[in-house]
């Protein structure tokens, strides 16, 4: 196993392990999602031909500010434990760095995903849980936990930091976001992701993975 | 993978007309500095004089905004794994993780520094800094000094040929103090290039080999050891710094 891959495993299972006793970064995005879910069945009670037009923008949006709540925390712990310059001392590409933790990142999410979409679908009434709404979860997913990766990495060193991460995610995400709720709504009309919807993500999905990845030493040092 | 320089190459750290700013302020002003191999160098100066900053562009933790540094031959502009590989950095954060134990923080370094053998070397640093009895307590619970002697072995857990240290005796009892000094002079493992800031005179004269002393951002003195007794070190100190020790 090369040495990039164990540092990337190391920094996954690192970030597993301080989340599984501090409990405070999965318990605050899973709490927040199935809250905002509740909350919106029973205030905008929608029925019919509705809950399928309004019903994915809701999903959407639920996963969006969960997973915001979640990215935030990901480098403001390590910058107020102190913790980040021990990561950066270390002899460890940025790029590295950077993949470990979109994939603990990407992690987390799922296991929130995997509580949100079960519960939107018993209060929704609406097909989510099929392989093609769970592909077009993941690649949405994607896209949102590499951007958001990014941009709390660049937050962090910021004394707004909480306020600096939607500022910077929300209006760069609204392509996948777009992408996502297009998608998610044929899929659950049963007419397939795409096109466009499906490439779209993808392409982004692409696009965003290569700038990030290549701009992450940038965000992270000093 | 990038070479050492050779011309360089003899000396563990050499530094030239580095200088650090920060927006108007400027923390470091053309500092040059050479450390040989297995040479102990301690860097005196008041507070807010740049030798945290110092150490930090030394750790690659900063980037000099002029200027240019080497350890054991490597740039570290144009080989900054390389020189990150070599150093080892204690400093007033302990880069520890509070919910993992003292074992798992220091196996968790020793995976981003692809030590071979990384079980045994944590268990003998563990036993030689005295954790090993509450290696799975996690580190938050551990009181300061014995958060900063993990500190120490995480500096130490990829063997590194260069150890920083900044202030590293926040903490520590006198027995510990002792360890620190045992480290510092090579008694306790094999002896390596050590750069040490502190504020206490006795302390920079009895481990290292060379003190300098750093005041508004610049070196502005330096002596061997051997050379300088308290007295003559205070008085050089006090006339260069502006201030007393």
């Amino acid at each position: 196993m090369s040495l990039a891959l164990r540092q990337v495993l190391a920094v996954v299972r690192k970030d597993l392990l301080v989340e599984s006793r501090a409990r405070d970064l999965l318990l605050s995005m899973l709490i927040f999602a199935a809250l905002s879910l509740i909350i919106f069945n029973l205030a905008l009670d929608l029925r019919g031909a509705v809950v399928r037009e309004v019903g994915p923008g809701l999903l959407w949006l639920t996963i969006a500010f969960a997973a915001m709540l979640g990215m935030g925390r990901a480098f403001v712990r390590e910058h107020e434990r102190g913790t980040l310059g021990g990561l950066l001392l270390a002899p460890i590409d940025r790029g590295t760095l950077f993949i470990g933790k979109l994939l603990a990142n990407l992690l987390f999410l799922f296991v929130m995903e995997a509580v949100a979409l079960p519960l939107f679908a018993m209060l929704f009434n609406l097909p989510v849980l099929t392989p093609l709404v769970l592909l077009i979860t993941a690649l949405g997913t994607l896209g949102f936990a590499t951007l958001g990766t990014l941009f709390s990495a660049m937050a962090a060193h910021s004394r707004a930091r909480e306020a600096l991460l939607p500022l910077l995610l929300l209006p760069t995400t609204v392509p996948v976001l777009i992408g996502a709720v297009k998608a998610t709504s044929n899929a659950i009309a049963g007419i397939g992701g795409g096109p466009p919807w499906l490439g779209l993500l993808l392409a982004f999905d692409v696009i965003f993975l290569t700038l990030s990845y290549l701009l992450f030493a940038h965000a992270i040092e000093e | 993978m990038a070479e050492p320089q050779h011309a360089a190459a003899d000396l563990a750290v050499e530094t030239s007309g580095v200088c650090k700013q920060f927006g108007p302020h400027t923390a470091l002003e053309q500092v040059n500095l050479a450390l040989a191999r297995e040479e102990r160098l301690a860097i005196l100066g008041p507070n807010g004089a740049g030798k945290t900053t110092l150490i930090a562009v030394l750790a690659t933790l900063l980037r000099p905004s002029a200027g240019a540094l080497r350890v054991m031959g490597y740039d570290s502009a144009d080989a900054p794994a390389e020189v990150r590989r070599r150093i080892g950095l204690a400093a007033h954060q302990t880069y520890l993780y509070p919910e993992l134990s003292a074992r798992e923080n220091l196996l968790f370094y020793g995976r981003l520094y692809g030590v071979a053998g990384l079980e045994g070397r944590v268990d003998e640093l563990l036993h030689l800094v005295d954790i090993y009895p509450r290696r799975h307590e996690q580190s938050g619970r551990l009181s300061r000094g014995m958060q900063q002697r993990v500190a120490l072995a995480r500096a130490l857990v990829h063997d590194p040929d260069v150890l920083l240290l900044d202030e590293p005796d926040t903490g520590l009892d006198q027995e510990h103090l002792e360890l620190l000094a045992s480290l510092v002079q090579g008694r306790a493992i094999p002896p390596r290039s050590v750069i040490l800031t502190t504020h206490n005179l006795e302390r920079a004269l009895s481990l290292c080999e060379r003190v300098a002393v750093l005041a508004r951002g610049r070196l502005v003195y330096q002596a061997a050891s051997a050379a300088l007794d308290h007295a003559v070190l205070r008085d050089a100190y006090r006339r260069l710094a502006g201030a007393a020790p």
